[in-house]
């Protein structure tokens, strides 16, 4: 347990981090802001995911894939807005489940008949392959890094926005109070179908990322809704500087303890037993972690509402 | 008058019905739906190209095929069983991907007097102290596979290896199977997470432990994710990548180039040379696109067995297939198999690279024979 290992670690956890946070952002907005139960976004993670891998494919470019993908996503979700999603806000929390369940099973079935049951290829661009010594012997991949680079630009660039812009004034407040911000005559509507085509364009770009990483194929985004889910629990509804925080601690505490916790239980318990344990106890550690920030902050750790 | 076009008609009608002839019915049940969809959908494809091969009929009987999706879930396959058994009234149930399917249905199935042949999963139990005169493995038993990648390795001298299997009990079966071969170093023992799509932070790990070689178990999309990272993080330089079940004909068209040079056990593959073999893989690429995994070879091979056992005995009796099959010589594409007294296969294992073919298709290729007749350490504590 080197520090250069540990260091490698961090960065991991920082990478499973900001991509959880660009899945948990749009999320988070449409949780808070819109009061919307959606499930389905996972899908939207999908969609990006399959886009930037059939054009990178069809153009044999990754950055041309990237870049029509990107305009893609935010079209899709605007769609998706536009001819399901604002027709079931007025309906109940259970029924909003229902629906957006029904939408998980709707876009999972299109992407088989699309592009058929088998993951489908994708992989880095060359450009991107290399490594980068982020210590004397310590090589990182480039394209990891560069995910960790776009994920915090992301992030800074909504905080700048939601901060420093109007409409960013008006996301604020449809976040603290949605009827008196339209009673003052903000469009409401057209703010939620922005917000909501933004969240799945940021979900969409996960899933570009994470493309060349993992298996493309169809509900690959239904881990990571999950986890979203989490991540916004503890930076509570509505708060994407807490969806960012809790993101960031969600990746780092997933991915070191997946890694150390074993061999840190072996110092306590017998070889087998910790084996046995550590897995188990690793991966329910941030549900652990949940329930802790529940018992003490209800609310999460940045309410977004007073 | 009236009467004698009725006696007429009645008469015709008679002659038009043929004589009944003998039918067989199977019930199929694998995974059609989900991330496995893929893996249900070569053996369906595989079973038709069996029945099409036969010209529909098995064993001179006519046959029908009910395919059943069991969603890869234990409750929706025992149910499934009971409907093919009591309203479908099949005589054979055959499929399976998974083992812990296979132990939900392999009691129903087996005391109901039909007989239950399993086209892929081979649970310890089933071979061992659970085992059922009437079930019949077309696969293996879980452990032989990495067995097989235990003793190549130990035979190759290799003097330390990093494991890493998901953490269920397959995994822990198919590590256990290759410990019992391998005697060298184990450096690392990872159980990591069922379904896990980033293994960077292990990979890290790995780096850090800088074993000789690396043997892994990953299936299915895993093992896409985990080959993928393996290549993008440079590990090539670091350790030398084994796997069981992890590169195959359901991950390659995913994994293309990266998987090139990994060598892996497998008791198929789709360049064995035999006539049943060569037919069934230039057909399947004819008419489905691309190459057969080792799921689809052993759905083909179930089709044929049953087909072997109605000609051989002349029946669709349990009790007569039963004897037919035990007895071993059943063609398949690894050539005739031989039946141990559990039921489960006695069958040569081999070395496969993953390779690019004439066309520059990437697929795997036999580089040698790990073990001859290698049959199973369950059959001990196996009593009918």
């Amino acid at each position: 347990m080197t520090l250069t290992l540990i260091l490698e670690q961090t960065f991991n956890g920082l990478q499973a981090g900001v991509t959880l946070f660009l899945v948990a952002a749009g999320l988070t907005l449409i949780l808070g802001i819109m009061d919307f139960v959606f499930l389905a976004h996972g899908a939207q993670v999908m969609i990006g995911a399959y886009a930037a891998a059939a054009i990178t494919q069809a153009t044999g470019n990754f950055f041309v894939g990237l870049g029509l993908a990107i305009p893609l996503t935010f079209a899709s979700g605007y769609l998706l807005e536009l001819l399901i999603i604002r027709h079931l806000y007025r309906r109940d929390h259970m029924e909003q489940v229902l629906a957006t369940f029904g939408l998980i099973l709707f876009f999972n079935e299109a992407i088989r008949i699309g592009f058929g049951p088998a993951a489908i290829y994708s992989d880095l661009p060359p450009s991107l392959s290399g490594f980068v010594e982020i210590l004397p012997d310590t090589p990182y991949p480039a394209f990891r890094l560069g995910v960790i680079g776009v994920g915090l630009i992301i992030a800074l660039g909504i905080h700048l926005f939601v901060s420093k812009t109007r409409v960013g004034a008006m996301v604020r407040a449809g976040a603290n109070n949605p009827e008196m911000t339209a009673a003052l005559g903000v469009n409401i509507k057209i703010l939620f179908r922005l917000i909501f085509a933004t969240g799945a364009c940021l979900a969409g770009v996960a899933g570009m990322m994470l493309g060349p990483l993992t298996a493309v194929q169809s509900g690959m985004g239904e881990p990571l809704l999950i986890l979203s889910l989490v991540v916004i629990i503890i930076g509570g509804i509505g708060s994407v500087r807490g969806a960012f925080v809790a993101a960031i601690i969600i990746g780092l505490v997933d991915t070191l303890g997946r890694v150390f916790l074993p061999s840190i239980l072996r110092l306590f318990v017998e070889q087998a037993a910790a084996d046995g344990a550590g897995p188990a106890l690793a991966s329910m550690l941030i549900y652990i972690l949940m329930a802790v920030v529940l018992i003490f902050r209800p609310t999460g750790l940045f309410p977004a509402k007073g | 008058m009236k009467k004698l076009m009725t006696i007429c008609a009645f008469t015709a009608a008679m002659a038009a019905v043929p004589a009944m002839a003998e039918s067989v019915k199977i019930g199929y049940m694998t995974t059609l739906s989900g991330g496995a969809g893929i893996i249900g959908k070569q053996m369906q494809n595989a079973v038709n190209l069996a029945m099409q091969h036969k010209g529909g009929k098995l064993g001179g009987m006519d046959a029908e095929i009910i395919y059943a999706d069991d969603q890869r879930k234990p409750d929706i396959a025992k149910q499934l069983a009971n409907r093919l058994l009591k309203s479908d009234r099949v005589d054979i149930v055959a499929g399976v991907i998974w083992s812990n399917l296979l132990m939900a249905i392999h009691k129903p199935v087996t005391r109901a007097g039909n007989l239950l042949i399993s086209s892929n999963a081979g649970p310890s139990p089933i071979a061992g102290d659970q085992c059922h005169e009437n079930f019949f493995s077309m696969s293996w038993q879980n452990d032989q596979t990495p067995e097989a990648m235990g003793k190549h390795m130990q035979d190759a001298g290799i003097k330390s290896v990093y494991l890493m299997a998901p953490n269920y009990q397959a995994g822990k079966d198919l590590l256990s199977g290759f410990k019992r071969y391998y005697k060298g170093n184990v450096v690392g023992e990872v159980y990591t997470k069922l379904g896990q799509s980033d293994f960077q932070a292990e990979l890290s790990a790995l780096r850090a432990a800088k074993p000789e070689t690396t043997m892994i178990f990953q299936p299915g999309g895993m093992g896409i994710n985990f080959v993928k990272q393996w290549k993008q993080a440079g590990m090539d330089g670091v350790s030398k990548l084994y796997q069981v079940f992890t590169v195959d004909g359901v991950s390659l068209p995913a994994l293309k180039d990266s998987a090139l040079g990994i060598l892996g056990t497998q008791t198929w593959s789709p360049d064995l040379d035999n006539p049943i073999n060569k037919k069934f893989v230039s057909d399947y690429k004819a008419q489905f696109g691309g190459y057969p995994s080792f799921y689809a070879a052993q759905a083909y091979d179930t089709i044929l067995a049953i087909d072997y056992a109605i000609a051989k005995s002349g029946s669709k009796d349990t009790a007569k297939m039963r004897a037919a099959l035990a007895s071993g010589d059943i063609p398949t594409t690894r050539g005739n198999l031989k039946m141990n007294t559990n039921h489960f296969p006695i069958q040569n294992i081999y070395l496969r690279e993953t390779v690019k073919d004439a066309d520059g298709v990437v697929t795997t290729k036999v580089i040698g024979t790990v073990f001859n007749n290698h049959a199973d350490s369950y059959a001990v504590n196996c009593k009918f």
